[in-house]
């Protein structure tokens, strides 16, 4: 049933299923229901605003706070218990348990939400900024002790950016987790592309797998920006090294790690 | 209307004012115990099928990695994104094929699982120090015998730890699946989002089942690895 509009029916009838899911996205239509105009471009993006807004303050926020925490930690290399252990709990909550709970004791709302996202956001970023600062290579860090810089500088400038592969693993891996669970949002009130996902009796199977989609490529489209940025402020001496993939380099390295690993 | 009801006070806790004003009841816990028990196990069963098909999966592909070096990054790369998409819209594209169910469950919580366990093995088995296997090849080893004698064993470590890690993710994940109609504990978190009895109840046996789970394997890692009791996080 290609209800689309003039250009649509040809693609529609090609992708099936999808066809239709493309173009809800694509056009305003009635809802299943009736009375009611859903789907189109407008909605779309409106909803995909506040899916997008929501997750960035929690994500920013989870930045802002655990990368430092993580980056002193490793430093300093104390608190791995409370390192990796956040890390292991955390991914045994399931976030729609999270979210019910808040919502259960706090109540609806944005900032509900952002704070299960918030959570959700904290275990990978900190464990991987714990794990990328102890992970590099002492001899660096005794070298840049040598040259005079102090704890801030070697953090900074050393720690930091031996560290980012691994930071920026976390980093991807928190983004994916709560544009993921943001998608719930809506059984909290917060209106964002789960909305056509939670409500199938208004939006029906197109907007359902609309949203679906749009969801999938916001969050793998988060996922490559990422990518983009760790690959822009990556120094440009790292790079050379990285892509230096002979199985002898690697042995190396691990074995660096491993003996540098707190007994 | 419905933050006012979530918002009521935590005094209220006996009787029927608790449970109307969705408070958290043990009596009602005690009472409605039963409702949870069919859920958990289809909990532990979406779990165990779905870990079960990915590690399968994944140890084929890092198998074969491992054999043909330049098969590594493409499959690499498509776990990735595979592991990238987001559960709920996995759960929902995926029904136009296979319907809704667990079938659609099983196959958005296996492509999650190949991810971790590929990487993790993969990990394993580059970890092998060179000197190990030319020791074994001196020994007279072939290729499959220093597979299967050396190098696995020597990766187990690496290898349970991704086990673990796929373990409690597809248990979190498995709350998300009665969107795709495959029931288990987050169908009853979503029938009763705001009481709070069935919140606690559900979302601490789905904590519970992968603390369980997380244990099993690391006894399992003790009894598979008795030449390195000690180390392991």
């Amino acid at each position: 049933m290609a209800t689309g509009g003039d250009g649509m029916s040809l693609p529609a009838a090609f992708l099936g299923p999808f066809g239709d899911a493309i173009d809800f996205i694509l056009h305003e239509r009635e809802s299943v229901s009736g009375g009611v105009q859903i789907g189109g471009p407008g909605e779309i993006l409106e909803l995909t605003g506040t899916h997008v807004l929501v997750s960035v303050v929690a994500l920013a926020a989870a930045v802002l706070i655990f990368l430092p925490l993580g980056l002193y930690l490793g430093h300093r290399n104390q608190g791995e218990f409370l390192a990796v252990s956040v890390s292991n709990v955390g991914r045994a909550v399931p976030s729609l348990a999270l979210l019910a709970f808040f919502l259960a004791y706090l109540g609806i709302g944005f900032v509900n939400v952002a704070t299960v996202l918030f959570l959700l956001a904290i275990p990978p970023i900190l464990t991987n900024t714990f794990v990328g600062v102890r992970q590099v290579d002492r001899d660096a860090v005794d070298a840049a002790r040598g040259l005079g810089m102090n704890a801030s500088q070697i953090i900074r400038r050393v720690e930091l950016p031996l560290a980012l592969p691994i930071v920026f693993a976390g980093l991807r891996l928190s983004t994916v987790a709560v544009l993921a669970t943001a998608t719930i949002a809506p059984l909290a009130n917060v209106l964002t592309l789960g909305v056509p996902i939670t409500e199938p009796q208004t939006y029906g199977d197109d907007g359902q797998r609309g949203a679906a989609m749009v969801v999938a490529v916001v969050t793998l489209g988060a996922d490559l920006v990422l990518r983009l940025i760790e690959r822009a402020v990556t120094p440009k001496g790292l790079k050379l090294t990285e892509h230096d993939d002979l199985p002898q380099r690697r042995r190396l390295s691990t074995n660096l790690i491993r003996r540098n690993k707190p007994a | 209307m419905r933050a006012l009801v979530a918002q009521v006070q935590l005094q209220e806790r006996t009787g029927e004012d608790c449970i109307s004003n969705n408070g958290f009841c043990p009596d009602w816990i005690v009472e409605n115990f039963d409702r949870y028990i069919d859920p958990f196990f289809e909990h532990i069963f979406l779990t165990v099928v779905s870990v079960g098909i990915g590690f399968a999966i994944a140890f084929s592909l890092a198998l074969l990695a491992h054999r043909l070096r330049w098969t590594m990054r493409p499959i690499s790369g498509v776990t990735q994104v595979l592991y990238t998409v987001p559960s709920i819209a996995a759960f929902f594209l995926l029904q136009p094929y296979t319907g809704r169910g667990n079938l659609t469950a099983i196959v958005a919580l296996v492509a999650y699982t190949l991810f971790i366990l590929f990487a993790n093995i993969m990990t394993g088995l580059d970890n092998v120090s060179g000197d190990v296997k030319d020791a074994g090849r001196g020994m007279g080893l072939t290729d499959r015998q220093l597979l299967w004698r050396v190098e696995l064993p020597l990766a187990l470590p690496e290898i349970l730890a991704g086990l673990r890690i796929a373990t409690t993710t597809t248990i979190g994940l498995a709350t998300l699946a009665f969107f795709a109609g495959g029931g288990g504990l987050g169908a009853l978190i979503e029938q009763q989002l705001f009481f709070k009895s069935n919140v606690v109840v559900a979302g601490g046996l789905a904590v519970l089942l992968a603390a369980v789970f997380d244990l099993l394997i690391l006894g399992l890692q003790r009894v598979a690895m008795p030449w390195r009791r000690a180390a392991m996080a």
